[in-house]
């Protein structure tokens, strides 16, 4: 048995109304690991950051930190504390003022609490702005603020309710770099909720995709992309391309599929499929290889041909978006570095093809629209 | 354009505002030395100074009607925070629906109505006789606690209006902020909920202060002749003494003073008047 986990999150659920939030959730984070809760909007995860951090109440299971039952123990009691989505800093308080508010209500003396707010300020690269107005900080400044104010208080855990979600692009990567470095530097378990793919993937040890109140699955941010367990997966974490059709044949772990317009592919088998079953496909753009002609693609593997509907230029992320021939499915195919390909015209016809293995295909879900 | 769609609005202002005024002015800076023959003197400022019973009754005035607006901001607090923070929409409608509901009634009517509930034949009295917690069916009227519990159920609907335009404005999160850092009801309260409102709890106490001190019908029906109201001897030099010159002078000492006390509370609240007048 290795160390205690920081949060272990027993049975959870809660529901409001006829809404199932939180369907009966258990997971828990490793000791100074940086947790994230990937899902799109209205899937529970805000709902299951403000059980752990004490806001809403659990219908039932348990949430423990640091190894100790957290049921009736009040938000403000709890070895926990949070980034809010706007940051919630406190516009009435200069920056160290803001910094120094949670050891005030600890009851640390003045000019102690202002040496630690400093000390802290100066860890997360804000030294000497403890007297600027919060307002007077970049959007970036800010939320460093927002971390050395919970940070300051040495919890066992930190949540942080999406904290880039409010920030432009370009400083939302630098943040992103920025939010990883200090969290290895303090070592402290972070929680992290988003519903951007790219942030968990970038920032996290371990990620728990969420759809519907529950997880979809867990793992690290490798497992996710390459192996997907479920179609919502498949199809939230990073860009790929869904076929759906039915199962012409099962041959071990491939699955020989048609699409609705008779397109046949070859995928890796993902769960039990049998012959004539709904299935869904999932192929990434960059597991695609083009050729101006059949001739140019590798040996061995199916060629699909396609006509460019257009070139999706992106810099370093560009694709060229294509309708398979036969099927009038459209399918998106990242260019490769080397420029090649990037004359590509609309109507332009193109060979394409990909390794069957680096397909996965899973049968339809039941409930799918 | 700016000027004629204000030009109501000016004339008003100068019609029935800065001419009495510069009219009461004049009045009160004349002394009368023979029938028809008048100069100018400082004589009625003198009499208030020189004459304890108006000091008293002004000084009465202030403190009453500061203890009053303190009272009115006890009350409407809660209520600001219930409608602002805690009912959500219909809910919220209809708590301030129930705060405008007296007003519906004419301020005579209304004062009235305390008058036959709170005098010694009342209902009241008679309540306190009948479950037996008095022998004698006590005089409720003409006390100062009286005054003030009728000054504030007058005032409260012009407290909590601010209170809630300043209370909504503030952000939940930074609530939950607090409260997650370690903070507890009263530390969140003094350090957040009370910085944020506080242009909003400075206007409401502007405005009540001043109604409070310019009443003349509340502290007249509720406190009889023990209310000794300075607006009752302005009343009293114009009305019943025609000595339009003292009213005059009493009056401009009230608004010196109102504007003394207003001033002194934005000093103290550190609040700029600008700021303020934008949520009241």
């Amino acid at each position: 048995m290795v160390a205690t986990p920081d949060l272990e999150v027993r049975a959870l659920a809660k529901r409001f109304a006829t809404h199932l939030a939180v369907d009966d959730l258990s997971f828990s984070v490793a000791r100074g690991s940086f947790f994230s809760i990937l899902g799109p909007s209205g899937c529970g995860k805000t709902t299951l950051l403000r059980m752990i951090a004490g806001f809403i109440q659990p219908d039932r299971g348990d949430v423990a930190i640091g190894g100790r039952n957290m049921a009736r123990v009040a938000p403000n009691r709890r070895p926990v504390n949070m980034v809010f989505q706007h940051l919630a800093l406190f516009p009435m308080m200069s920056v160290a003022q803001n910094v120094a508010f949670g050891l005030a209500r600890r009851g640390v003396g003045r000019a102690e609490r202002l040496r630690r707010a400093e000390a802290m300020l100066e860890r997360v690269g804000l030294a000497g702005a403890g007297g600027k107005r919060t307002e007077e900080l970049s959007g970036g400044q800010r939320q460093r603020v927002a971390i050395a104010r919970s940070m300051v208080l040495e919890p066992t855990l930190l949540l942080l309710d999406e904290p880039l979600g409010a920030l432009d692009l370009k400083l939302r990567e630098h943040m992103k770099i920025e939010l990883k470095q200090l969290q290895s530097a303090f070592g402290t378990t972070f929680v992290y909720i988003t519903h951007d793919q790219s942030e968990a993937l970038v920032l996290s040890d371990h990620v728990g995709v969420m759809n519907h109140g529950r997880f979809e699955q867990l793992g690290t941010p490798q497992e996710l992309y390459y192996a997907p367990a479920t179609p919502f997966v498949a199809g939230f974490v990073g860009a790929n391309n869904r076929l759906a059709g039915k199962a012409l044949a099962v041959d071990g772990t491939l699955v020989e599929l048609a699409t609705r317009g008779g397109w046949i592919v070859r995928a890796r088998r993902q769960g039990a499929i049998a012959a004539g079953a709904a299935v869904e496909a999932f192929i990434r753009p960059e597991a695609t290889m083009l050729g101006r002609t059949a001739a140019e693609l590798p040996a061995g593997q199916t060629a699909h041909a396609g006509e460019v509907i257009s070139l999706l230029f992106d810099g370093a992320n560009s694709a060229v978006l294509l309708r398979e021939l036969q099927s009038h499915v459209e399918f998106r195919i990242a260019l490769p570095q080397s420029g090649a390909y990037a004359d590509l015209q609309a109507g332009a016809r193109i060979c394409f093809t990909f390794d069957p293995q680096r397909a996965i295909c899973f049968p339809a879900p039941a409930a799918h629209a | 354009m700016l000027g004629l769609l204000l030009a109501p609005a000016l004339l008003w202002l100068f019609a029935l505002i800065i001419l009495p005024h510069l009219d009461l002015a004049l009045l009160s800076f004349r002394e009368r030395v023979a029938p028809r023959e008048y100069v100018a003197s400082l004589a009625h400022y003198r009499t208030f100074f020189g004459e304890p019973l108006y000091w008293h009754v002004f000084v009465r005035t202030a403190t009453l009607s500061a203890l009053a607006t303190a009272l009115t901001l006890l009350v409407a607090f809660p209520i600001a925070w219930t409608i602002a923070k805690l009912a959500r929409g219909r809910m919220s409608a209809l708590l301030f629906v129930v705060c405008l509901i007296p007003f519906w009634v004419s301020e005579t009517v209304r004062t009235l109505g305390w008058m036959i509930l709170l005098r010694e034949s009342g209902v009241l009295p008679a309540l306190l006789v009948h479950l037996g917690l008095t022998a004698q069916p006590p005089e409720l009227l003409y006390h100062d606690a009286t005054i003030l519990v009728g000054l504030v159920y007058t005032s409260l609907l012009f407290m909590v209006v601010p209170l809630v335009g300043s209370l909504e404005s503030l952000d939940n999160s930074l609530i939950e902020a607090a409260y997650d850092l370690g903070g507890k009801g009263w530390s969140i309260l003094r350090a957040i909920v009370i910085p944020h409102a506080a242009p909003g709890i400075t206007a409401g106490c502007i405005v009540v202060f001043m109604l409070t001190l310019g009443n003349y019908l509340t502290p007249t029906l509720l406190g009889g002749k023990n209310s000794q109201w300075f607006t009752e001897q302005i009343y009293t030099q114009f009305i019943t003494r025609f000595n339009w010159e003292q009213g005059a002078a009493f009056g401009f000492l009230l608004l010196a003073l109102s504007t003394a006390m207003v001033w002194l509370g934005l000093k103290i609240s550190g609040q700029r008047f600008s700021d303020v007048m934008r949520r009241a």
